[in-house]
């Protein structure tokens, strides 16, 4: 069974919180990073509608174990827990990849 | 939540519960925290997820926590530095003893000389110290000289004017359930229909203490946004409506969207004639503002005006407004034609809908509700309030425009000492014209400055360095909303204690005993926990120690609080306003002088007002890794945004020449900054948008460099006494410049 993290990308907010919780996590110095938010956007794609595409993209190294020691402990990986959108779970890829079916748009899964 | 606050591991670790308001700077949002602690050292920081709002989520800030109280440059004992040393880079580490004989040997050979009224305290903006000014002040001081810096009272003040003299209550704020243990699940709670978010990005900014991110839940549940914002944001991306005026036109765009609202009869009759006073007024008034009126001015869309106007109709909607209604000198109408939105479409104290506060005005003590208190003839002499009632009424602070004249010209009469508590306010933060300011404190005899870190402010000026705790060093108390609207009251917890730093209550009553010793005969610890048990009574908690058991207290939510008489002192249903109604016409707004019916005015500096000037300059967007000037020498911060950056529209970019990265100079006649420009569509063409807050810990700090404060300093360039009638609002968001290509 392989682990994954399920990333929605309609509500991450971008707000770098996976980031440092990751680095404090796995003590990661400053400049490398265990997951790295990158966005797509903004950019518009009707000035009629004014409607602008902006979607943040967090996305793992491979620094990032999954958080073994924490998962292994019964609690979230450190980025998880701390999302402030709920925008990152973690779990089995085949029951993520029944979330993401769930819901239906805008969500990619990713591994180490 | 854990019933016990304190756990200790088998290894000997520590893990504490509690909850987090500054240092390090934030609004009382009061985010759950686990903080474990190893041998009297934090050694991590975890969200804790029993917390019935934050639920084990942390913004970047709290997660950096440990970096930010052991960084190196933190000071952590009492230091002082001679008169004559001012604006250079030397210190001298003292003894708390030493500290207060200091302190109150220059206090009393001040007020010798100069009175009660011979000195002033200033606050910052956001920290609890907000909230402990007023015992430093009224208590420790004596003085009527409260001063919160910011030109026109420019945050949260003219929100709590508006809605006091409109409605007679506390603060409004969307409903998100904060208050039931079940939260959304709680059956009488309702998921609005549309939220009106006005002026503010609660993700980032989580101001006034609502969690940002509620915003995020609700939409998951269904709620719709309509955004009010020149900029797209990436919350505009996701909303329903995205309304991108023209930085300052906010009330013309609430008139408009009156008129729609009013005009085709969307209105909610019953709530009108049974609550509203003046509705025939304002319906007249509304025809001065039709839609396509509003669209030219505001260069929003008609058509997006209508929808906003028929959206908001559908009740239960609700609303959360932000700092741009209080940074406008004519903000204060914006605000009034907000709660007549609200209040006329059904949409106040219902459940999804906007929840009133059930107290008046900002949290914290009155000068009669502290221990020791100004003397009758000093407090009559509070600066400004004289010409300016409504913000002595609403703040309970001197006016902060009339301040600075009084200081500058030592007319009505001379301040020679000065208490910046948790104030850097030269750098682009809480005041206009910082210039002006640096100038006036170098006249005082003699500063002393409570913080955590050095800064240009203190650098310049301070005399005497008092170092504060961090929330993880001691007892407190945090409230939402200030206590003007709270949902939450939580405990926070002492954990760890590094140096000599002391809590902002600690100081304040260790200074008070040394100047007071018959008054003040208990023990610093139980003054604080009286204090504290004070501050902490909205929970409900008998006391601060059951506060800590408890941990967060949700304050339960009434709906409807007008029908039940729970918004007037007397008992009685209905508002507390003269007329016992939401005023549309508002009686106080008459008695100050102003029209007692909202209005639009097109800003002084505008682009048809000063057309020498090409571009708006919009400033004090957030970013998530700094509060305000704070957080610059965390460096996992820091890396996230070093530089003070300048948004600009791909067009404007172009047609001068600018390339992504480049540095450029914003100038107007008040003065001119430094910036790196970020290219971006989100700006409308010829909106500039600067962030605030910058000053750089890694450059020399001494006079006249002070770590760079002037370079970067976007306050420089809003004018100086800009604000409305009755002393509220001036135009952080909506100035003019040109821009430069600089070296
Ligand atoms: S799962 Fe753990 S290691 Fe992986 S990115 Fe998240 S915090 Fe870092
Ligand atoms: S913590 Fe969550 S919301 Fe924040 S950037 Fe990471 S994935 Fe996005
Ligand atoms: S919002 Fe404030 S209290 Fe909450 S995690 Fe961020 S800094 Fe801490």
């Amino acid at each position: 069974m392989i682990n994954g993290l399920l990333v929605d990308t309609q509500y991450c907010t971008g707000c770098y919180t996976c980031e440092i919780a990751c680095r404090n996590e796995k003590e990661i110095p400053a400049g490398q990073w265990g997951i790295k938010l990158n966005q797509v956007g903004p950019f518009c794609v009707s000035e009629e509608e004014d409607k602008f595409i902006w979607n943040y993209t967090p996305m793992v190294t491979e620094l990032c174990d999954l958080c073994a020691d924490r998962v292994a402990a019964g609690q979230k990986p450190a980025c998880v827990h701390h999302c402030l959108a709920d925008a990152l779970e973690y779990g089995p890829l085949s029951e993520l990849v029944a979330k993401m079916e769930a819901k239906g748009e805008r969500a990619y899964l990713m591994i180490p | 939540m854990d019933a016990e606050w304190k756990k200790t591991l088998e290894d000997g670790t520590e893990i504490v519960r509690t909850c987090a308001w500054s240092p390090p700077g934030c609004h009382p949002v009061g985010c759950g925290l686990k903080l474990h602690v190893k041998d009297g050292k934090l050694i991590k920081v975890e969200g804790d997820p029993e917390h019935p709002v934050t639920k084990g989520r942390l913004c970047v800030r709290c997660l950096s926590l440990k970096d930010y109280i052991y960084h190196e440059d933190r000071i952590i004992y009492p230091m002082k530095r001679a008169k004559e040393d001012r604006g250079l880079d030397k210190r001298e580490r003292i003894s708390w003893e030493e500290a207060m004989d200091i302190f109150a040997e220059a206090l009393k050979a001040n007020q010798e000389k100069y009175g009660y009224e011979g000195s002033c305290l200033f606050n910052g903006t956001g920290r609890a110290a907000c909230i402990h000014a007023a015992l430093g002040c009224y208590s420790v001081l004596q003085s009527p000289n409260q001063c919160y810096a910011l030109s026109g009272w420019s945050c949260y003040g003219p929100r709590c004017a508006v809605v006091n003299f409109v409605a007679g209550a506390g603060i409004p704020e969307m409903d998100y359930a904060a208050g039931f243990p079940l939260r959304y699940d709680d059956p009488s709670f309702q998921v609005p229909n549309y939220i009106l978010v006005w002026g503010k990005e609660p993700p980032k900014s989580n101001s006034d203490g609502l969690f940002g991110h509620a915003l995020i839940e609700l939409m998951r549940l269904g709620a719709k946004l309509i955004t009010v914002d020149p900029r797209m944001t990436w919350l505009a991306t996701r909303s329903h409506l995205a309304l991108r005026l023209r930085p300052g036109t906010d009330a013309a765009l609430a008139m408009g969207i009156l008129n729609v609202i009013i005009n085709e009869d969307l209105y909610d009759h019953d709530f009108v004639d049974k609550w509203c006073y003046g509705f025939e007024q304002l319906a007249e008034r509304v025809q001065e503002y039709p839609v396509e009126k509003v669209a030219e001015i505001t260069e929003v869309p008609a058509e997006k005006i209508i929808e906003a106007g028929r959206a908001l109709a559908q009740s239960p909607s609700s609303m959360t407004w932000g700092l741009s209604v209080d940074e406008a000198p004519n903000g204060v109408q914006t605000g009034q034609a907000l709660m007549a939105i609200m209040a006329i479409t059904g949409n106040l104290d219902i459940p999804g809908g906007t929840i009133l506060g059930p107290v008046a005005g900002l949290g914290g003590a009155e000068e009669k509700d502290v221990p020791t208190q100004v003397p009758e003839d000093a407090l009559s002499k509070k600066v400004g309030v004289d010409k300016y009632p409504a913000v002595g009424m609403i703040q309970n602070t001197v006016h902060p425009d009339l301040f600075l004249e009084c200081l500058e010209t030592d007319d009505p009469y001379p301040v020679r000492f000065a208490w910046l508590q948790s104030s850097n306010l030269i750098s682009p933060t809480c005041s206009a014209q910082p210039s002006r300011w640096h100038k006036a404190l170098q006249k005082m005899d003699f500063v002393v400055a409570t913080d955590t870190f050095m800064n240009p402010t203190i650098m310049a000026v301070g005399d005497l360095f008092l170092p504060v705790a961090t929330f993880a060093e001691g007892d407190g108390v945090v409230f939402t909303h200030f206590g003007s609207n709270t949902t939450n009251c939580s405990a926070i917890n002492k954990a760890i204690t590094v140096g000599e730093a002391k809590s902002d209550p600690e100081i304040c009553f260790m200074l008070a005993k040394r100047i007071f010793p018959d008054i003040y005969t208990a023990s610093v610890d139980e003054l604080v926990h009286g204090y504290l048990s004070g501050l902490g009574a909205m929970s409900g908690a008998q006391n601060w120690y059951e506060l800590r058991d408890i941990g967060t207290a949700q304050v339960p939510v009434t709906y409807k609080k007008y029908e039940k008489g729970l918004l007037r002192a007397d008992g009685k249903p209905g508002f507390s306003t003269p007329t016992g109604r939401v005023e549309l016409w508002t009686t106080m707004y008459r008695n100050l002088g102003d029209d007692p019916l909202p209005y639009y005015f097109e800003p002084k500096m505008s682009p048809s007002n000063t057309p020498e000037y090409e571009f708006i300059l919009t400033t004090g967007s957030r970013r998530v890794t700094s509060f305000h000037s704070e957080h610059r020498q965390i460096k996992n911060l820091r890396d996230i945004h070093p530089n003070p950056v300048l948004e600009m529209n791909p067009a404007d970019a172009k047609k001068h020449g600018i390339e992504e990265g480049d540095w450029v100079r914003i100038v107007n006649e008040h003065g001119s900054a430094r910036y790196k420009v970020e290219i971006t569509p989100i700006l409308k063409k010829g909106v500039v948008n600067a962030a605030h807050g910058w000053w750089f810990p890694e450059e020399d700090p001494n006079e006249p460099n002070l770590y760079g404060v002037w370079k970067s300093n976007v306050n420089n360039m809003i004018p100086h006494g800009d604000i409305g009638k009755i002393g509220f609002g001036a135009p952080f968001k909506s100035a003019m410049c040109n821009i430069e290509k600089a070296e």
